[in-house]
């Protein structure tokens, strides 16, 4: 069997339904085969945005999400998006066409070590140079990247290699010598975790990704239910507790609330599940919640003691351990605890100021109110990304997608339509700003093909938000390169690709226009005019602890 | 201070890079590196000597990050006393008439191996764990070594 042909096989064996793409000379014979395969191929504009809608399939339903693009420019053009799905471990498995074995390391046409360039970007990569590797490799591959610690897995395959012939089966399992990841936590250690929280008396979980890719949502609610430990989260987890819970204290960090970040601070037992205490979390290492124990979950070892100290360590998958805690757990007793945390709760209330121009943070209140909060909310890097993070009360895991870890402008768009392939029935929105969503407007065409009705909310504040907010508090007002002007008409740019575009400017028009959106069954570009020097708060000033947050509604 | 570890992987190209490449992107310090194949041509053997600038929790990190490659199957850090070790190296060492005696002396209390002579430069081999190739150097230095290469360390658990 031909190696483009074995690797479709590989692709309909491992369940994959969609793959994102962009053709070229070093993968036309993976295209042919698209022919003779059931598996739905979506050309994108532009490589990045098949990489980040193959992330954006992947982290709405879970599956490893597949792209793929051509040698050189094609795989330099997915590193962005294979280095997004790495920082926030996406299981992803992308394909590119490499030159023929004979011409490597030739300089040849099109020639790039994309083996050596993603290297540093993914969980693992292969060249293969031989086809009675190929079948192997591909089956190795889909185990890597959806096990463990999921992420990114790159498969550089040269035309030659795509031509020739090989006997090889497709194996059944995976067998890497190297790699066993341990799933299982260690019953003493679950025990030490359980003790702790008995003896806690201001204990505080903190909740990262790792929960929403082991699907703990439900054992987490459950240790909620018996313990009464108040719930934050990272960004990436957002939804896998229900926000809406008045023990949810919601994002902690840079952004987050000034409650969860109090709590975390004064906390006795800090219990981190799935998260890995980056510096947006965690502000001044050194101030960080001083009188705490710290327990930590993680599938990932090199995440433990990495960062901070740990009392507790257990290393394992976060539903499965949170399933054995859930067994032994007793609570401790909060009482006072608690009632601090309500009293926090009242006194330090998200707010903004209603300036008479539309609130982009109304605007994502009414997102909210127009869907009922049942939609799969996409957001590209920025002020946009915390405005919805803040005002947007996430329920489900899953539910929210965007680039933490990298911090990717323009991946929210096109993981939208990621999402929408994932989940043809459910609203998905993307949430942007003027700026991020010029990264990757040409996948409005990729939205407009498939007949996606993907929305695209615009905050558009005519500003870079976030770098403006630091050049506002930090740098004396002086605003460089972060003025966006001649931004496009983006009403009329909607209505070029054949979308419907749809302009906003007074605040009683946000709700019906995002109404109309709604029933539209294509994709809609809603260009919201928002006040324009409007602030993200409450916020941590770089180098400081996370106590001391800016609120900035004095 | 300096750690010793050992390090079991694939034989398959790309490896060293990886493993390199995990060392310059964290930032951790290679003092030497050694590969060679194992009795199992499909698995090399690195020995490496981290220094770990003065912050032990580095090792921690080392191990851990080194594991999670893929194609890395296992590692033993060898703490004092639980294995030997050695480096070979090889020493062109500055002569005259006048010294050249008295280096062959040296090389002979420290069996190192004269393996090259002309009549300005003597090359010794030498092989030795840390503390006797540093004695070696140092007794050296006063000729003037012209050039120097090491194999860096190797080591083998005991027993």
């Amino acid at each position: 069997m031909k190696g483009a042909k074995i690797l479709l096989e590989g692709l309909v064996k491992e369940g994959v339904e969609v793959i994102f793409g962009y053709p070229g000379g070093a993968v036309i014979d993976i295209f042919d085969e698209f022919h003779n395969y059931p598996i739905k191929f979506i050309l994108t504009r532009h490589e990045q945005g098949a990489a980040h809608a193959a992330d954006g399939y992947a982290r709405a339903s879970g599956k490893t999400g597949v792209c793929i693009a051509t040698s050189r420019p094609g795989g330099t053009n997915l590193v962005t998006g294979i280095a997004t799905a790495y920082m926030d471990s996406v299981p992803m498995v992308a394909l590119t066409g490499q030159v023929p074995t004979a011409m490597i390391g030739n300089d040849a046409f099109q020639e790039a070590d994309i083996v050596g360039i993603t290297r540093p970007i993914t969980k693992h990569n292969y060249l293969v140079t031989d086809v009675d590797d190929l079948p192997g490799v591909i089956k190795e591959a889909f185990h890597i990247a959806s096990s463990g610690r999921p992420g990114p897995v790159l498969i550089d395959i040269p035309k030659d290699v795509q031509q020739a012939d090989t006997k090889r089966p497709y194996p059944k399992k995976a067998e890497i010598a190297g790699y066993k990841p341990v799933y299982q936590g260690h019953p003493r250690q679950i025990k030490n975790l359980a003790e702790a929280i008995a003896a806690a008396r201001k204990p505080v979980l903190y909740v990262g990704g790792g929960a929403v890719a082991s699907g703990a949502s439900a054992e987490l609610r459950k240790l909620v239910e018996k313990t009464s430990i108040p719930v934050t989260t990272t960004l990436m987890a957002l939804g896998v507790f229900p926000e809406t819970s008045p023990l949810s204290l919601g994002m902690l960090g840079m952004h987050g609330t000034q409650y969860a970040n109090f709590a975390i601070m004064d906390s006795d037992l800090i219990i981190a599940a799935g998260a890995r205490f980056d510096d947006r979390i965690t502000g001044k290492i050194s101030e960080f919640a001083p009188h705490a124990r710290i327990a930590h979950i993680d599938i990932d070892p090199t995440s433990l003691k990495k960062n901070v100290r740990v009392d507790v360590p257990v290393v394992g998958d976060v539903r499965l351990v949170l399933k054995e805690l859930n067994k032994i757990v007793k609570p401790g007793k909060c009482g006072p605890w608690l009632k601090q945390i309500r009293s926090w709760k009242k006194e330090f209330p998200l707010a903004y100021r209603d300036t008479g121009l539309i609130p982009p943070q109304y605007v994502i209140e009414q997102v909210y109110k127009a869907t009922g909060g049942d939609a799969i909310i996409c957001t590209e890097v920025g002020q946009n990304q915390m405005w919805t993070a803040q005002f947007y009360p996430f329920t489900e895991p899953r539910t929210f997608l965007s680039s933490g870890g990298l911090g990717t402008m323009g991946y929210g768009f096109p993981a939208a339509i990621g999402a929408q392939f994932a989940f043809p029935d459910r609203t998905v929105i993307d949430i942007a700003g003027d700026g991020s969503i010029q990264m990757n407007i040409q996948e409005l065409t990729t939205a407009v093909v498939n007949k996606l009705p993907v929305k695209v909310v615009i905050l558009n504040n005519g500003y870079l938000g976030m770098v403006r907010q630091w050049q506002e508090l930090f740098y004396k007002k002086r605003y460089a390169g972060t003025i966006l002007e001649g931004n496009p008409d983006f009403v009329k740019l909607a209505e070029a690709y054949g979308a419907m575009g749809i302009r906003v400017e007074e605040k009683k028009g946000v709700l019906p226009a995002l109404k109309k959106a709604l029933k539209h069954p294509g994709p809609v570009v809603l260009d919201f005019k928002v006040a324009g020097e409007e602030n993200v708060y409450p916020m941590v000033p770089a180098g400081a602890n996370i106590r001391q947050m800016i609120s900035g509604m004095a | 201070m300096r750690h010793t570890i050992s390090v079991l992987v694939e034989n398959k190209f790309g490896v060293l890079a990886r493993v390199a490449g995990l060392f310059s992107g964290r930032g951790f310090n290679i003092s030497s590196l050694a590969v060679g194949e194992t009795m199992d041509p499909a698995v090399s053997r690195m020995t490496i000597v981290v220094d770990d600038q003065g912050s032990p929790r580095i090792m921690e990190q080392v191990e851990k990050q080194l594991n999670k490659l893929i194609n890395v199957i296992k590692i033993q850090e060898f703490s004092r006393g639980e294995s030997v070790d050695r480096e070979l190296i090889l020493a062109k060492v500055k002569t005259t008439s006048a010294t050249r005696s008295e280096i062959l002396e040296i090389a002979q209390i420290f069996r190192a191996r004269v393996i090259d002579v002309s009549p300005s430069a003597l090359v010794l081999e030498v092989t030795g764990a840390d503390d006797k190739i540093k004695a070696l150097l140092n007794l050296l230095a006063r000729y003037g070594v012209k050039e120097l290469v090491r194999t860096g360390k190797v080591a083998i658990a005991r027993g």
